[in-house]
């Protein structure tokens, strides 16, 4: 993905200027391989990379090959261009049981909470579904993996406080920033990273696609208008800031020229009923 | 190109509606909830059709009450021992089922962790479009009748508007604090309608083995006075004059990314982009230069005073009320005068003469 903190905007055409921002492997994303690598370490499972994206991506690849990924699979093709998260996740789930015809069964597939770019948390609960992979997002700690039981122990921290969910498996996880330290790449494998040639499969390689499901086609949303948002600017009232005293009694006519005392239940009176 | 763009009509009589999902744990809704409930009466309202609100969960029943008095027409409520904690394969499939009997238009959802798992899992069955975390929504009237669900993009430097032309039911996630709830009005009347949950819980693979709640949260979200510091403040101790103020006002303390990352003080009290959206009452940015990263999540509130050294800061062009100076001696003097003002219960300046206390 485009690194979007990079993006700027073109004040002429409202565009986005995208020429020279650096193409960077999703924070997240590297969370969910990190832990990915930790079980592999842990269980000798196998960890396989797959992104859909335009042919520059390949570089992200190779990070995560770097990192110590086994394989490192790209998907792309002009045909899915323009995908939302529906179509995304239908094409990333496809190349799943793709990956399964290849290298056998996956247990775990780990996801990013979300993207930096898009910010919708949508295609991970999205692939879940489609491969009715059990789905837990979210999570700021993987506790347990029982490959045995086939079952996973996860820590998930939510708005207002934290879980602890078990589940089954085959399962998708979405990482959070907590889940764990993303490793540093050793040597041997900035090397391995270096010298890698990515998978490449393209539409030609799914003959059971379903061409109606994919790019701008296979996505019900579309983005109608973009804009700058005019920043939502007020009259500043000047308070004077001369001596403490004066602002602070400057800030408390204001609160109270606002009925603000009564609307906050300080002192009886202003209110409709009364 | 153009012959490439085909204007299909398509029939969606069928679909009427607006349906919010009602989030709640351990029978607390989120307010998130009854905010969207309030736009969602105005979409409705725009639509000339009915607002449906549903509540998942266990021993939910007064949520339903809740429901109607803050807008709802009809409330769905499913309720059993098997639905207290959310879990994603339950309620999808409940949702799933109450969506393909009644119908709706537009379905959205909090943009809470729950909210757009959920989200995410009933969309892609539906399967329908899904706008996540959205900032504003707005209806075309007949006969469109489409959502203009618009959301920030590119780290909140543009505004985008999507559209969902295609399928039904149109389907958002929206953030929390950007939309106001309707005052609760508990003379509104509503039909309650019972779901029937199909999934046992031998049939749910996931088990939730405990719920931690956040002691330290502080409930940014639901406060009616904020008084947040930022870079300004120069380390944590000046917090402790922010707490004072915000003690003597009956407010939380927030503060800007900057002086959470500098450690200052923790993540839970950050307003803003990564961090709450809020719309209180009342908010002081103290020593906060006004970031658009900080603006995005306070300038929904009512009224806004700013304290600043810098007269060219940002924050000035958000805030309703100015003071250049001295912040380590004005909140102080702040905290004194709104104390002494609240003990002697003066009376507001058009009532004056009227309330005697």
């Amino acid at each position: 993905m485009p690194d979007s903190r990079e993006i700027r905007i073109d004040p002429a055409t409202n565009t986005l200027i995208r020429q020279g921002v650096p193409s960077i492997v999703n924070f997240y994303d590297l969370h969910g391989l990190e832990e990915a690598l930790r079980i592999k370490e842990e269980t000798g499972a196998r960890v396989t990379v797959v992104t859909m994206g335009p042919p520059p991506a390949e570089k992200s690849l190779k990070t995560c090959i770097a990192l110590g990924a086994d394989e490192a699979v790209l998907v792309t093709d002009r045909g899915f261009a323009g995908a939302d998260t529906l179509a995304t996740s239908y094409v990333l789930a496809k190349t799943i049981q793709k990956v399964e015809q290849e290298w056998g069964k996956v247990d775990m597939v780990f996801c990013g909470k979300q993207t930096l770019d898009g910010d919708t948390g949508q295609v991970g609960p999205g692939i879940a579904c489609r491969l009715d992979l059990e789905q837990l997002t979210y999570v700021s700690e993987v506790k347990q993996v029982d490959p045995i039981r086939r079952t996973v122990r996860v820590g998930r921290k939510l708005e207002d406080g934290a879980e602890t969910v078990e589940t089954r498996m085959p399962v998708l996880l979405t990482a959070l920033k907590e889940l764990n330290r993303v490793r540093r790449a050793s040597l041997p494998g900035v090397i391995r990273g270096h010298r890698y040639k990515p998978i490449v499969w393209t539409t030609a390689d799914f003959p059971d696609l379903d061409r109606s499901q994919i790019g701008l086609k296979g996505s019900p949303t579309i983005v109608a208008k973009t804009w700058v948002p005019e920043a939502k600017k007020v009259t500043c009232q000047w308070l004077s800031g001369e001596n403490a005293q004066a602002a602070a009694a400057g800030a408390c006519d204001a609160l109270w020229d606002n009925n603000l005392p009564a609307r906050l239940g300080w002192i009886r009176g202003g209110a409709v009923h009364d | 190109m153009t012959d490439a763009v085909q204007v299909q009509e398509y029939d969606w009589s069928g679909y009427r509606g607006v349906l919010i999902y009602v989030e709640q744990r351990e029978g607390r809704a989120k307010p998130v909830s009854w905010q969207l409930l309030g736009q969602g009466r105005r979409l409705a309202d725009k639509l000339h059709t009915h607002l449906m609100a549903v509540v998942i969960g266990g021993q939910i029943e007064h949520l339903a009450k809740d429901a109607v008095a803050y807008g709802a027409d009809r409330v769905y409520i499913c309720e059993a021992p098997e639905l207290r904690d959310y879990r994603t394969r339950p309620y999808s499939r409940l949702m799933m089922q109450l969506i393909e009997e009644v119908k709706p238009e537009i379905v959205l959802f909090g943009a809470t962790a729950t909210g757009r798992d959920l989200a995410g899992a009933i969309a892609t069955h539906l399967p329908t479009g899904l706008t996540a975390d959205t900032t504003e929504l707005d209806v075309e009237p007949d006969p469109s009748r489409l959502l203009l669900a618009s959301r920030p993009a590119f780290s909140e430097k543009m505004m985008a508007t999507i559209l969902c032309k295609q399928y039904r039911p149109q389907m958002a996630t929206a953030r929390a604090g950007v939309f106001e709830a309707l005052p609760r009005d508990n003379q509104r009347s509503g039909e309650v309608l019972r779901l029937e949950s199909r999934m046992g819980e031998d049939d749910i693979a996931a088990k939730v083995l405990d719920f931690v709640r956040d002691q330290t949260s502080v409930n940014l979200e639901e406060a009616e006075v904020i008084v947040a510091g930022g870079r300004g403040l120069g380390g944590p101790d000046a917090f402790r004059l922010l707490e004072e103020l915000a003690e003597a006002m009956g407010g939380v303390v927030g503060a800007s990314r900057a002086a959470v990352d500098a450690g200052w003080i923790g993540h839970e009290h950050q307003v803003g982009q990564t961090g709450y959206t809020v719309r209180p009452k009342l908010y002081f940015a103290i020593g906060i230069s006004g970031a658009v990263q900080h603006t995005v999540g306070m300038s929904n509130a009512e009224l806004i005073i700013a304290i600043n050294k810098d007269k060219e800061a940002p924050i000035f062009q958000f805030a309703h009320y100015g003071i250049v100076g001295d912040l380590f001696q004005i909140v102080p003097a702040l905290t004194e005068e709104v104390k002494r003002r609240k003990l002697a219960g003066e009376p507001l300046a058009s009532e004056e003469g009227e309330v005697g206390a």
